[in-house]
Formats: C-alpha cells, sequence, structure tokens
C-alpha cells in the first residue's frame, strides 16, 4: 500500500469497526459508486467505535489527524530514517550510529548521568514534596508557605538555570553558596594575616607546613631580617610603617624585622630593608630552640620584632608560625567534575518541589478524615497513622507525581545546558543535551544526534505507557 | 471609525506614491549601477558589531544603488545556511568565521567562484596567506573582510607600573615577569580556563612562535603526529604559565572562569590578575563589562617571541563568500575586498582588517591601529590552528583538544599524556570527517 501516513490512519479505523458490526466497511467500498447514504433515522443498536456517523467523525477528526501527522509522526518517522544514515545523510549505515552511540565515551558517560537523574530526582522531589505537604497541613501560615514553595515553578528552566549559574559561582565575592560556606568555614577557623605571603629568600627560610623557619640558628644578641613577599598590597595591615632594621638586641634578646621585601615600581634588593619597604604589624614570631618554643614576640608597626629572656649560650631558630599564614577558605567547586550533577539536580528540585507538594497536597486533602480519626482512637500514633494510612491512600497520587517527574527528567536539558560552565559539560552530560551537542554543536553529526534522539524517545515511551494505562484505568 | 480608516489608507497611499516618485526621480537623477538591485547579505554579528557593519552596507548601498538586507544568524550560522542552502535559497553573500565551513561548503558546490570578481583586489590589497585560506582546491572562493589578531597580551597598566614590570620582549622574560607580578602580591595570570579555546589559543602561539610557520601548518593538517617532540616542548614552555600560583583563583578556579569574567578579574578592585594573553576582541570586553580605559588602564603588547625565534601572529576572521550567480552580490563581494569597505568600519572601531591598503588614519583609536598594523606587517602569521580542524577535536566543549587542554592546566606536568591524548582524538576526528 503506498500511502501516506493519514491515509493509513483512516485506514487503520475499519478492522475496528468491522468488530463492531462490519457496517463502514461496506459503506466505505460502495461509497464511490452510490450516492452518499443518509444519516441512519433509527439508531443502530450497538454503537460504532466512531460514532453513529464514523464518515462525518472522521471528517471532524481530520484537522486534529492532519496535525498529528505533521508535528509527530512524520517527524518521528524521519528521525528514526535519518538515524540509519550517515554524518551527511548520503549513505545509509544501518545501525552504525546505535552502535557507535554506545561505544562513545561522551554518550556513555550521558546515558550513566541520565540513570543517577532518573533515580535520585523524581524520588527525592516526591519525598521531600510529601513531607512538606504533610508538614503544610499542620502550621498556621499554610498558604504562605506553599506559595513560598511553588513559587519557582512560576520561573523557567531556563532562567532557574541562570539563577543557580550565579548561586554556585566560584568566587564568594559571586557567589551565594561559596558566599555561605566561606563566611562560615572562615569564622570558625580565621585566615592568617600573611595568607599567601613567602620569603623573599628560600634559600635562608624554608617552610615547616604551613609556617616557615630560618634555615640556621642565631645566638642572642643577633639581628634577623625575615623578608616577605606575595602578600597582596590591599592586604598589608593599614597601621604599617616604613621597616626598619633593628638595633642589634641585648644579652639574652633576639632581633630582628619581618617586612614586605619588595620595592614597588621595582629595584629593590631581596633581603635587604631597602628605604620604601613596609614593615609586618601583628606578626607573630617565636624563637625555636631544639623543636621547642622558647621564646615569643609580635612585630611593631615597623617590623621589628624583639624576643628577650633567652638563654645567651644557645642559639635559635627564628619561625613564623602557620596561623600567621592560614590562607583564606576558597570555597566548594560546586561545578566541578565531581560535584556538578548534584548541584544541578539540587537546583531542579527547587523547581520541582513545589510542583509534588501542591499536587500531594491535594491528594491529602482528599484522604477521607473519618480514616484517619478512626486509626488514631484505635490507638495508633502519628507515624503509624502516616506509614499504615496516609501513605497507602496516597500511593496513586505519589506514583503519577513520580512518573510525571520521570519523564521530566529524563529529556533534561536546559538546566544541565545553563548551569554546567563549558569545562564541565562533559560530566554533566546527559542524553539530551548530547543529542544537541552532536547535531549542532560543533560535529554536526545528525545521524548519531537522530539515534540519540530515538533512543531518547525508547526510554520515555514506557513510562508514557504506564501514564495512558493508568488513566484508562481510572476512566474504567 | 470607518471614515477614520478611509482617510488613513488615503493618506498612506498618497504618501507611498509621493515616495516612490521621489525615489524614482532621485534615482532617474543620478543612475547607478545596481538601482533596484536587492542583495541579502548574512553574518553572525549583533548589535554593536551589526551596526558597525551597517556602515559599511549603507556605504556600498550609497555607491551602488543596490538595496542591501542584511541577517543575523546569531553564533551557529552554519545551521541558518545549511537548511537555506538545501531549500535553494542561500542569502547572496555570507561572512562565515571559520575556513573550516568554506571548506565545506566550498567542496558540496554551494559557493560560487569569486576570481572573476575579486582576485585582482585580493592580490593587491592582501599578503599572500590571505589568498591560500580563501582558495579550496585551487579555486578562490572567500575574501578575509574581517581580520582578528590572537597574539596579544593584555595587562593591568597600574599593576605594571606598581610592580616594575614592563612589556616582556621575550617568552623568558616575560615568564620572570609574572613572577614578580607573583611577589608583588597579585596572582599575575588570568585564565578563562573553563572556554577551551583561550587554551589553544596560548598554546598555538606558543608553538607559532616556537616550532615556526612550517611545522605548525602540518600540524594543523594533521601531517606530524601531535606526539611531536616540538608539540611536547610547547607543552612543556605553556606549562611553565600553569603554575598555581600563577593563576588567578588557582587551577580549580581558572577552570571555572568564562572569559568575560577572566577579563573583568584583570580590572576588578583589588585586580585579581594582571596578566592575560588572548586576542583584539578583549578591548571590547575591556569596554563593556568594566570602567577600565583602553589604552590608558589596559594596555596589550604583542606575544613575546621564543628562544630568538620571530614573534607569532594567529589570526582569526571572517571571510565572505558568494553563494549566489547575482550582479549585486558580486558588487558587494567586490567592495568587502577593497580598502574602501575596510576603512568604513575601522573608523567605528572594534575591528582590524588584514588588508594592507587600509589607510591607518581610518581606525578610530591608536590601539586598535596598533594591532592592525602588527596583523599586516608580521611574516610570522598564521590561522587559528583549531579552526582548521574538524571540530569534534578543535571547537567543541568538553572534548578534542579543548578538554585535553584544560586536562593539562590541572596537570602540566604530564606533557607525555597529554601528547597521547591530543594524538588519539585528533586521529579519532580527522576519520570520522573523511571516512
Amino acid at each position: 500500500m503506498a500511502e501516506g501516513p493519514t491515509q493509513g490512519g483512516v485506514d487503520q479505523v475499519p478492522p475496528a469497526a468491522a468488530a463492531a458490526g462490519g457496517r463502514s466497511v461496506l459503506a466505505k467500498r460502495e461509497v464511490p459508486q452510490e450516492a452518499p447514504p443518509r444519516p441512519p433515522i433509527v439508531p443502530p443498536r450497538r454503537q460504532h467505535a466512531l460514532g453513529y456517523n464514523p464518515r462525518l467523525a472522521l471528517f471532524f477528526l481530520l484537522p486534529a489527524l492532519v496535525l498529528l501527522g505533521a508535528l509527530m509522526l512524520y517527524p518521528i518517522w524521519y528521525t528514526i530514517g535519518r538515524s540509519l544514515f550517515d554524518r551527511a545523510g548520503d549513505s545509509f549505515v544501518g545501525i552504525d550510529n546505535y552502535r557507535r552511540m554506545f561505544e562513545l565515551d561522551a554518550t556513555r558517560r550521558a546515558i550513566r548521568n541520565n540513570a543517577i537523574w532518573v533515580v535520585s530526582a523524581p524520588t527525592l522531589a516526591t519525598g521531600i514534596g510529601l513531607v512538606f505537604a504533610v508538614l503544610a497541613e499542620r502550621v498556621r501560615w499554610q498558604t504562605a508557605f506553599k506559595v513560598a514553595v511553588f513559587m519557582p515553578m512560576a520561573i523557567s528552566l531556563l532562567a532557574a538555570g541562570v539563577i543557580f549559574r550565579l548561586v554556585y559561582e566560584q568566587d564568594p565575592d559571586r557567589g551565594l553558596a561559596n558566599a555561605v560556606a566561606t563566611s562560615v568555614v572562615d569564622a570558625v577557623r580565621p585566615p592568617g594575616e600573611l595568607a599567601g605571603g613567602r620569603p623573599s629568600q628560600p634559600e635562608s627560610v624554608r617552610s615547616t607546613g604551613g609556617g616557615y623557619e630560618t634555615r640556621r640558628a642565631f645566638r642572642p644578641g643577633s639581628s634577623v631580617p625575615i623578608g616577605l613577599v606575595a602578600i597582596p598590597p590591599d592586604e598589608i595591615p593599614s597601621d604599617a610603617v616604613r621597616a626598619r632594621s633593628p638595633a642589634r638586641g641585648g644579652p639574652g634578646t633576639l632581633t630582628g624585622t619581618v617586612w614586605v621585601d619588595f620595592t614597588r615600581g621595582g629595584g629593590g634588593t631581596p633581603g635587604v630593608v631597602d628605604p620604601t619597604e613596609q614593615g609586618l604589624p601583628g606578626v607573630k614570631v617565636e624563637a625555636i630552640r631544639a623543636g621547642d618554643v622558647a621564646g615569643s614576640a609580635t612585630t611593631d608597626p615597623d617590623g621589628t620584632f624583639a624576643v628577650s629572656g633567652l638563654d645567651r649560650s644557645d642559639s635559635y631558630r627564628i619561625a613564623l608560625p602557620s596561623s600567621n599564614f592560614r590562607e583564606p577558605y576558597g570555597g566548594v567547586t560546586w561545578l566541578g567534575p565531581t560535584l556538578v550533577t548534584p548541584s544541578i539536580i539540587a537546583a531542579f528540585l527547587w523547581v520541582w518541589i513545589g510542583f509534588a507538594m501542591i499536587v500531594i497536597g491535594a491528594g491529602l486533602a482528599a484522604i477521607p478524615r473519618e480514616v484517619l480519626e478512626a486509626a488514631r482512637t484505635d490507638g495508633a500514633n502519628e507515624w503509624q497513622v502516616f506509614r499504615r494510612v496516609t501513605a497507602p491512600l496516597l500511593r496513586p497520587v505519589l506514583l503519577v507525581v513520580l512518573v510525571t517527574l520521570v519523564i521530566n527528567v529524563l529529556k533534561i536539558f536546559d538546566l544541565v545546558f545553563v548551569i554546567a560552565p563549558p569545562s564541565s559539560q562533559r560530566d554533566a552530560n546527559v542524553v539530551a543535551l548530547e543529542m544537541w551537542r552532536v547535531s549542532f554543536g560543533g560535529a554536526r553529526d545528525q545521524g548519531l544526534g537522530s539515534a540519540l534522539s530515538v533512543l531518547l524517545f525508547v526510554l520515555v515511551v514506557p513510562a508514557m505507557i504506564y501514564n495512558i494505562r493508568r488513566l484508562r484505568a481510572d476512566r474504567a | 471609525m470607518k471614515r477614520f480608516t478611509k482617510l488613513t489608507a488615503v493618506i498612506a497611499v498618497a504618501v507611498l506614491v509621493g515616495s516612490v516618485v521621489a525615489q524614482a526621480s532621485a534615482s532617474s537623477a543620478r543612475p547607478k549601477a545596481l538601482g533596484g538591485e536587492n542583495v541579502e547579505v548574512a553574518a553572525v554579528w549583533s548589535g554593536a558589531e551589526q551596526r558597525s557593519f551597517k556602515r559599511v552596507l549603507d556605504a556600498f548601498e550609497e555607491k551602488t544603488g543596490a538595496s542591501v538586507t542584511y541577517t543575523s544568524t546569531s553564533d551557529d550560522i552554519a545551521s541558518v545556511l545549511e537548511p537555506r542552502i538545501s531549500g535553494g535559497d542561500p542569502p547572496d553573500v555570507a561572512m562565515l568565521p571559520q575556513p573550516g565551513l568554506l571548506n565545506d561548503f566550498a567542496r558540496s558546490g554551494s559557493l560560487q567562484p569569486i576570481e572573476d570578481v575579486a582576485g585582482a583586489q585580493v592580490d593587491k590589497n592582501y599578503a599572500p596567506i590571505w589568498r591560500e585560506l580563501g582558495t579550496v582546491d585551487g579555486q578562490l572562493y572567500g575574501v578575509w573582510f574581517k581580520g582578528a589578531n590572537k597574539s596579544l597580551v593584555w595587562y593591568n597598566a597600574k599593576v605594571f607600573r606598581d610592580a616594575g614590570v614592563k612589556a616582556a620582549d621575550s617568552y623568558d622574560q616575560f615568564v620572570q615577569d609574572l613572577q614578580t607580578i607573583s611577589d608583588f602580591g597579585i596572582t599575575p595570570l588570568s585564565v578563562g580556563a573553563a572556554n577551551g579555546w583561550t587554551l589553544t589559543d596560548i598554546f598555538e602561539n606558543i608553538y607559532l612562535a616556537q616550532a615556526g610557520p612550517e611545522k605548525y601548518d602540518q600540524l594543523a593538517r594533521h601531517e606530524i603526529p601531535w606526539t611531536d617532540e616540538s608539540v611536547k616542548q610547547a607543552l612543556r614552555t605553556m606549562g611553565q604559565l600553569f603554575q598555581s600560583e600563577f593563576l588567578a583563583g588557582g587551577t580549580t578556579e581558572a577552570l571555572q572562569t568564562e572569559f568575560p569574567q577572566s577579563v573583568q578579574n584583570l580590572f576588578s578592585k583589588p585586580p585579581k590578575a594582571a596578566v592575560e594573553i588572548e586576542a583584539d576582541f578583549v578591548a571590547g570586553t575591556v569596554k563593556g563589562d568594566t570602567t577600565a580605559k583602553v589604552g590608558k588602564d589596559a594596555k596589550f603588547f604583542p606575544f613575546p617571541a621564543i628562544d630568538g625565534g620571530e614573534p607569532p601572529v594567529v589570526t582569526g576572521g571572517d571571510v565572505a563568500v558568494l553563494f549566489k550567480d547575482s550582479k549585486g552580490g558580486k558588487q558587494l563581494i567586490k567592495f568587502l575586498a577593497s580598502p574602501a569597505a575596510a576603512e568604513e568600519w575601522a573608523s567605528a572601531g572594534g575591528y582590524i582588517s588584514a588588508n594592507k591598503n587600509v589607510d591607518p588614519s581610518s581606525y578610530a583609536d591608536s590601539t586598535f591601529r596598533r594591532i592592525a598594523r602588527l596583523l599586516t606587517t608580521s611574516t610570522n602569521v598564521r590561522f587559528d590552528m583549531s579552526d582548521q580542524q574538524p571540530s569534534a577535536f578543535g571547537a567543541t566543549d568538553g572534548q578534542g583538544e579543548w578538554q585535553i587542554f584544560q586536562n593539562f592546566l590541572s596537570n602540566p606536568s604530564d606533557v607525555d599524556g597529554i601528547a597521547q591524548q591530543l594524538e588519539t582524538a585528533a586521529t579519532q576526528a580527522y576519520a570520522a570527517t573523511t571516512g
């Protein structure tokens, strides 16, 4: 039969019609020769699948069928066909694209990520939505609460993506999430005054895992210069003044200077206190003998310090403890390779929990109060009521929410596309995004792209069938 | 109500007739070669670039009497052009941002050869490399109307002054300067490594400066493998830049930083970085996204020479091609190859031309005049390598060169491993396009 899809659609009617009484098959064959049949005056005993007048029904159905064919069936058919051809669409490659799809690293990762999404996002959204719905029933401001949770549904996923892209920015000055994380961590564990600083002469001052220490030991009475560089100019304490070389200390005293060993505009000599270089006030300095702290001091505004009370016959290393140099917390790399998918799922939850909550809330409202009362009268506590009565009665609603979200998550694209920075796109990849990347993103391989969309279609179909079945069952 | 509509209609008709008559009389007063001819031109430009390009098109209309329609395709020009070509209705002229597209369209027979139209102009106005870049299988198909200079080192002038650093004239000096700026207390280098192309641009500069133009061409055509010693040497040289203490925010944050942000890092208060290696379009980002002034706060110097070689000039650009054998389209191509067209945009700013006969005084500011001079006078000019490669290897997020250079940034000591990854990805991508 060389007929178009629309014609095919019409053709599928007769078998059903035949089963229902065989009238229309006859009618259809005879129409060309005979005058159009009059509408039956007496309704036939059994109803036809398309009503009393199938031809009229078809006529009214035609626009819908044409639209359906042009916008749904033809594209599906074309995509399936296209997936059997190569990149340029010239030569037939059979199932090659499908084989390649499962061999490519990027696609396998996308499928794996999609699996993570399908398993976690709908369950989490339904679970949290359920908790919110149950709790919302008991709070006084329940409408306000529900509106607040539902609000993100009014925002398109794309806009939500842009919002969360900003929230997850690595730089705490721009990203909300890291602004919170760094404020908390830095409050608990304050960063050092000299964060980032390092000795200007690594040959005489060595690192001791966070702090620094002179390589050689000094006898009391000597003067120790400790120059530091790489201290951000705007973080030099405001009370700092020009650095000064201290006078040699008296017996039992070690003196020295801690200063910024960098002359603005260049020209300074490393290790020497040059005329314009600034002292570093408030730096904790320790004198170390055989691993033990024998004395300590804090630097003055000109960077000088004097550790007194030392044994004149011994020698000491001068150390700057690590508390001076502790780096401020840099925050979490939300959109780095490991956290990018969970971060995006969190954004998805922010949008969709409201939907789950509202639908489940409606389900809750429909549960007859008497049942709950009866359970309570029988001595069940609240948890038992929820676990044994509410939850089973809510089961159908929960399934609706879950399946709807599964379909939604399977074809997730916009959030991932917008939130993941290009460097993490590969780690955040999902099937719909990979389809776009392959078809339009650079390689322009629309054969492989079509194969991916067929895969997506096949993945969505079971959920669809389930939904349709359930709808039918509801109607029956 | 009805009266009003009738009245409006009458007025509208009167105005229309009037204007048609006026136009007819105007054109009859000064007859022009292409009066009544319609030309459609498509390009990726929008916003300020579109306005500047309109000035060029206005000049063409003024000169010839043709009327030009401009179609902005947004970034993905290929996906706009392909359906129109298969539908038999391409624009007369399009500006393609990559030589790869020029090759694709030329080989599929969608383009008109333009030797007779603009061959002489191209020879007169451009260095030979631009003719080669516009030629496919011995036929001239494109005129490189807009140029780009990707071999620039932009810097925060104040930080350089405070740190006592000047424009570097050798790569070793440059690395030493980065150390000095780091000592001064500012992480020197800003890299928008979230976008892989910023990294390929740096690699291409280093490779062209170190291995020279012949090797560069061979690597661009994959005639030598990416495991070649010259590639490894370039990677080691590049690794000197990617020390964590040189990168603004460290390695992880650099990988999360997109290009516009990387430029803003140079001029934030306090500055998060001092230096960025990128193309002339940094100037546009500085203007649009920061409070810094180009030429005063934001300056540049050419990418330095390596080991006493010649400083590199890696270029990019947009090539004008002819889809339809139309009189108007041909004239437009010819016009775009002339200095007059380039001068029109040059005076609007934000543009450089590879056309060596463009009057330098036509550039709106000294920054772009200098950038253009570097492009037209250098003898070590090559086109952006990643744009010449299959895009699966050279121009796709999350795979090929872009991804692998991001891996390299995280682990700059793994030179051999990275070279091997590049070779494997290149082999796959070339096989996919030819097979």
